[in-house]
């Protein structure tokens, strides 16, 4: 498959018929993280690292669809110098499209694909605040939280139950004032889980400082970890939902639902 | 398609466009040595307000850039902005480029300062359209919604 074909069957996801991949060696990271902690900036850091170990690196950057007029601006590409950077890094954004539940299983198979077709190291980018947003990242072999200095975040990403599904935290902008306050409120919210704890590490994707760190955190991060778990029950919950909503008579029982006629119970059991 | 037209049908009504499963792609790209995007970003959120996936490219990006940018994102539709005069070897070259990579289908769009003697020059080597200062996002996303791709 040329690149022109790859990207041509990126857009049907459906039709893809990639198998799946292996669960070891791992390919895919998820990086999530709240508006404006400097997710893209991170990312273009860590893609550049891999282009100079000699990986091929495909980027799926997700970005909400408007829910009012289905339209979407994906913007994401404009902040990472390092991918429109020759043939070994393939850049694609992609939009949410408002099908709750559809998107997670059609990212599983569109890395799939891409692992399928050469592709070494695969980066999941999405905007995690809340609940389908940690269902997207839970397609990722492995997944990165990145925080900033802004106070607030670390309470909404344990509210989205993003804390206990990442391998790895990284408070970004160390170089502004009370980043590692924030890291050090990680690491006590970490401490009141049971099991092994991800690391928390800082850096300044601006200005490089403790970069080098993280690369080789995420090189080296432990094969088989408790959040495994926590993100296939993400994935199962992602599949069950996709199913519900896809079912042939979804429409009639929103409807019976809406005019009163159906319970939930008798919704529910029509869709079996 | 069950689901999607029942989400839709609870949401209300929509244009032609919306209705569709699949929204048109669309590259704004801002070619050659120009640091002026307030235009294109006005156009990139009227497209997307209209129900299009916009992608911005941002700044300064070289016609090479902007073809493999629109190979890789599967895009329908590509929107080139420029307001530095260079628009006369930008533009046809964009479309040289995409012709030779095999997406002749791709549409193109042009924008920004083009004077009017330049234009039968751009059309002929390739651009559908070219949308100047005064132009309506009616207008522009009239010409989306009529295009057969």
């Amino acid at each position: 498959m040329n690149r022109r074909e790859l990207a041509r069957a990126l857009s049907s996801a459906e039709s893809i018929t990639a198998p799946q991949r292996p669960i070891e060696p791992w390919r895919v990271l998820g990086v999530t993280g709240s508006p404006g902690v400097g997710k893209s900036c991170l990312v273009d850091r860590i893609v550049s690292h891999w282009l100079g170990c000699g990986e091929r690196v495909a980027i799926l950057a997700v970005d909400p669809s408007s829910p009012i007029s289905g339209g979407a601006l994906l913007g994401d590409r404009m902040r990472m110098v390092s991918v429109d950077a020759g043939d070994d890094v393939f850049f694609r954004s992609i939009a949410t499209r408002n099908i709750p539940g559809g998107l997670p299983s059609r990212l599983n198979r569109m890395v799939d694909l891409l692992v399928h077709e050469g592709w070494t190291r695969i980066i999941i980018e999405t905007v995690g605040s809340g609940q389908s947003e940690v269902r997207i990242v839970a397609v990722a072999d492995r997944l990165l939280l990145v925080e900033g200095p802004a106070r607030g975040d670390v309470i909404q990403a344990e509210k989205a139950g993003i804390l206990e599904l990442a391998d790895l935290i990284v408070v970004n902008k160390s170089d502004l004032e009370g980043a590692d306050r924030v890291a050090e409120e990680i690491r006590l919210s970490l401490n009141l889980s049971e099991g092994e704890k991800a690391p928390v590490l800082l850096c300044s994707a601006e200005n490089g400082d403790g970069v080098d760190d993280v690369f080789a955190a995420i090189d080296n991060l432990p094969s088989a970890r408790g959040p495994a778990i926590a993100r296939a029950r993400e994935r199962l919950l992602a599949s069950h939902q996709e199913k519900l909503l896809s079912h042939p008579k979804f429409a009639d029982a929103l409807k019976g639902l809406s005019e009163g006629r159906l319970s939930i119970e008798e919704a529910l059991s029509m869709l079996q | 398609m069950g689901a999607l037209s029942a989400i839709r049908e609870v949401q209300g009504c929509f244009t032609a466009r919306q209705v569709m499963a699949t929204p048109l792609r669309i590259i704004i790209a801002k070619p050659g040595l120009d640091g002026h995007d307030r235009g294109a970003k006005v156009v990139a959120r009227a497209l997307r307000d209209a129900g299009h996936e916009v992608i911005y490219t941002g700044l300064r990006r070289t016609p090479e850039q902007i073809v493999r940018i629109a190979m890789d994102e599967d895009a329908q539709v590509v929107g080139l902005s420029s307001l530095s005069g260079a628009h006369g070897f930008l533009f046809p070259r964009v479309c040289e480029l995409l012709r030779e990579s095999g997406l002749g289908d791709i549409v193109v769009f042009g924008g920004g300062i083009i004077p009017e003697r330049d234009r039968p020059a751009l059309i002929e080597a390739g651009v559908s359209a070219i949308f100047g200062p005064g132009t309506t996002s009616a207008e522009m996303v009239e010409f989306l919604d009529s295009l057969e791709v």
